[in-house]
Formats: C-alpha cells, structure tokens, sequence
C-alpha cells in the first residue's frame, strides 16, 4: 500500500499543521458566528437599511471566490504599503506583516455572511406567538432575544451550522496559497519534496476525515444538549 | 458489413499510424513565466532563453518538440507518469531530485542571490538573525534558507513573483532566488528600491546546474541530450543565443 518511508520525517510539521487548521478554523467559526447573528437578526427586524446592508454583504461574499477575498485581503492591501512607509513604524505592521491576521479575517468575514444568512432563515421560523408571549411575560426585547428568540433560532439551524463548520474546515487549505502551511499545505511540502503524490494526498485527507469526524461528534452532542420541540 | 469492416480497418490503421507518429517529443516548463529563460508573449508563444537553447537542442537531437506548461509542483510527477519527455524549465541537478529522474549534464549554470531593500543592512548570512526570508517551495533556495541561514523566518511562497511582491510590500526582510531570474524583478518599478546583497555558492544544496530531467529508464534520451549539448557549444549556436541574453558566462564554465 504505497510507500510511508517520509511520514516520520514530516510527523512534527504535520502536527504543526494541523493545528494551524484547527486554530484557522476555531477562530472562524467562533466569530464568524458572533458576527452572523447581528447579520442575520437585522434583516429580519430591521431596520431597513441596515438589513439591506447586510442583506448586501451576504450577497456579496457567498457570490464570489473565497480564495479572490483573500488575495484581495493580502496581496492586494499588500501591494497598497509602500505608498504609505509611516505604516512601517507604526504599531500595527507586526501584525500587517504577517499573513495568519488576513487568512483569519478572510475566513471570518466568509463564514459570517454564510452562516448570517442561515441566521435569517432561522430567526424568521421563530413562531412569532412565542415572542409575543415572552413580551407578555413581561420580558424586555433583549431578554425575549437571549432567551428566546435566539436559542430557539439556533436549535433549528443546528445541523444546518454543522454542515457549513464542516465546509469551512475544508476551504482552509487555501491558506496555504498566502504562505500559512495548514495540513494540506505540508501535504504538499511533502509531495514536492519526496515526489510522491498519491500517499501524501490520502494521507492528507484522512485527516480531515478525522477532523470532520470530531466536529460531527461535536455538533451531535450540542444538538442533543439542546432540547428540541420537534422531538418526543 | 463489408463498409463497415474497411471502416473499422481504416480506424485501426490510421490509430496505428498516429501512435507511431508520435515521435514529438513533449518538453515540460513551469506554466508560470520565468523570466528571462522562459515566459508567453501576448500571443501565447514561448519566448526567453531557454526555450531558445531547448529548441536548438530539439534541432541538434533531429527532433521535433513542443512545449508542455506544467505547474510547477507537478512538474516531476508528469515526467515518471509519462505526460512529458523532458524538463527543460531551469531544474537545478541535485541528488534529491536524482533519485526520482536523471539528468543531462547542464546547459547553464547561475549562482543564487540573496535581494533586499537597499537601505537594509545585510553584509552576511548572520545579518538576517530574527528576520524573515522569503524562498520559492521546493527549491534549492527553499533549501538553502532552510539550512544556512541561522536565527530566520523562512516564509515559503507558491510562486516566484509572489515572494518579490512581499518583499516590494515588506512582509519579508530579504529573498534567496535565482541571480538571473531577480534581474527582471530588480528592474522593475517594484524592484528598484532592492539590490542584491549577497551571492549565495553551495555545491551540496544547489547542485550543479541547470540539465534536462529526463525519466530514470530512457537513457537513450538522456545520451541524446549530452550530445545535442555538446554539439550547440561546440558549433556556437549557444554563444550567439547567450549573447542575445546575458553579458556574462551563463554556461558557467567547465564542468
């Protein structure tokens, strides 16, 4: 079965790549969410402008390339620094230098507008009766959105997020391109180095059948915490 | 039925016939442009100095040639999966690279340079300590910067122009690359601030020039390329194509 004689020498820098994925991954999903649910809330409730601003920006990212938004985010602002050397010294080029803050930006702004629109969705299937009877309660708008509104929301897009946490984890690869080695770029490092091609690439996505493994695991277990009126 | 016997005749005959016409012999380089050994003018053609060098090989050797672009990373698996012949795309000969192909012996050989900012203050390899250098992936410069150079980020890009474009941005302090492939880039309006700083020699890790790759098993080929070599340097048609290109030696002396 092929021939793993390289596996031991890319072991280390396979583990450092995957955590690269993992981290790119976290940090995108976790505040990509955070920014869907004001995405998603707004062009529900209004106002009008500002649901059509976030109707535009979903629009926007889902209709073209992530791997053109990152190169825009990088290369493109890159290519903007020399016009203005006082960024140089300035205490934000650590950051501007390095490509992780863009690959990361990159991906939150994607998974916000994706996940925002499946927010949308997902607080418009609210019945209305049972915000009604939270504001009857005497509940306040925020308290009603905290405690209801928004868990209700969630618990019925659930396995709608999984399916995008899952796509996401495999749009990380592009990274590699702006010079992030995540698994898929070692994979590659090992591919042009050792010359061969099919090992590295099964390797490879065994790992990320691993990883979506966990994640599904992981989003079972949060749909099951969370208890469903759709089930007896 | 006989119409249709003479038909599938003819198919098998004429099948038979394009196979053994096809004594082409396919020459893969990197897709993307290498400037000044290889790059496509506006109207698709390949122009530069190698393709000129391959091409006089081709008509050394009695053979007919095209050029197959190939992306760089894949470019020594087309080679053993037989999608091509031979490389001619400015592969440097090292005994990494020979333990999956052969090599012919070189038709050019040009040191490596280390570029940076001309207001930086690089004099050794021991200035670069706690800077970042930026390398093409899976080159000998890649290499080199991996090995040589203490205390340094070494950033690793998928494609030439992006590393220069990252120097010109100032996301890395300096870049190890071909001498030659820089000229273009140095000058450039995005170059112009650059220099190099120093000339990098290293027998071991950049090998002993530039050959065709050629698969392991077609000795034949590789015979035919050595002579082909030797017969453009001996009867000037390397000179007067060098001339056309470098002010200097790009043969790179003796063997």
């Amino acid at each position: 079965m092929g021939e793993w004689y390289w596996l031991p020498d890319y072991g280390w820098r396979f583990v450092e790549g995957i955590w690269v994925t993992l981290e790119l991954l976290g940090i995108a999903l976790f505040f990509g969410f955070l920014l869907a649910i004001p995405i998603g809330l707004v062009q529900v409730t209004g106002p009008r402008w500002l649901g059509a601003i976030a109707r535009g920006y979903c629009t926007m990212i889902r209709g073209t390339p992530l791997l053109i938004q990152l190169w825009l985010l990088y290369y493109g602002l890159g290519s903007l620094f020399p016009y203005f050397p006082e960024l140089r010294n300035s205490f934000i080029w650590p950051i501007l230098r390095e490509a992780f803050p863009y690959a990361a930006f990159a991906f939150i702004l994607s998974v916000a507008a994706y996940e925002g629109h499946i927010m949308r969705g997902a607080f418009a299937s609210v019945p209305k009766g049972e915000l009604e009877a939270a504001r009857a309660m005497g509940m306040g708008r925020f308290t009603v959105l905290r405690r209801i509104w928004l868990p209700r929301a969630i618990q019925n897009v659930l396995p709608t997020l999984a399916g995008e946490a899952v796509l996401t984890l495999k749009s990380v690869p592009l990274a590699s391109t702006i010079t992030i080695f995540d698994v898929f770029g070692v994979g590659g490092i090992v591919r042009q180095e050792t010359y061969r091609i099919y090992e590295p690439l099964i390797f490879v996505g065994f790992i990320y059948l691993l990883i979506t493994a966990v994640l599904v695991v992981l989003f079972r277990w949060l749909e099951n915490r969370v208890p469903s009126a759709n089930r007896a | 039925m006989k119409i249709i016997k003479s038909i599938i005749a003819a198919a098998v005959l004429s099948a038979a016939a394009m196979s053994t016409a096809q004594a082409e012999l396919r020459l893969g380089l990197d897709s993307a442009p290498y400037e000044p050994f290889y790059a496509r003018t506006a109207g698709g053609e390949w122009k530069g100095f190698e393709i000129e060098v391959g091409e006089a090989l081709c008509k050394a050797m009695n053979e007919e040639c095209v050029w197959v672009p190939i992306a760089w990373d894949g470019i020594i698996p087309a080679l053993t999966s037989n999608k091509i012949d031979a490389i001619v795309a400015s592969m440097s000969i090292t005994e990494e690279r020979m333990k999956t192909i052969d090599f012919s012996n070189k038709y050019y050989n040009t040191p490596a340079a280390l570029i940076a900012p001309k207001a930086s203050e690089i004099k050794s390899l021991d200035d670069l300590k706690g800077k970042t250098v930026g390398v093409q992936v899976s080159t000998t410069h890649a290499n080199f910067a991996e090995a040589k150079i203490p205390g340094a980020t070494v950033k690793t890009y998928q494609d030439f122009n992006e590393h220069n474009q990252d120097l010109f941005a100032g996301r890395v302090d300096a870049i190890v690359a071909d001498s030659l492939a820089l000229e273009p880039f140095l000058k450039s309006k995005e170059g112009e601030g650059m220099e190099v700083k120093l000339t990098l020699k290293d027998e071991a890790i950049f090998g002993l020039g530039v050959g065709a790759g050629v698969r392991k098993a077609d000795t034949e080929l590789k015979d035919k390329f050595n002579k082909a070599i030797a017969q453009i340097l001996e009867d000037g048609t390397y000179d007067e194509i060098a001339k056309k290109y470098f002010a200097f030696d790009i043969y790179g002396g003796a063997n």
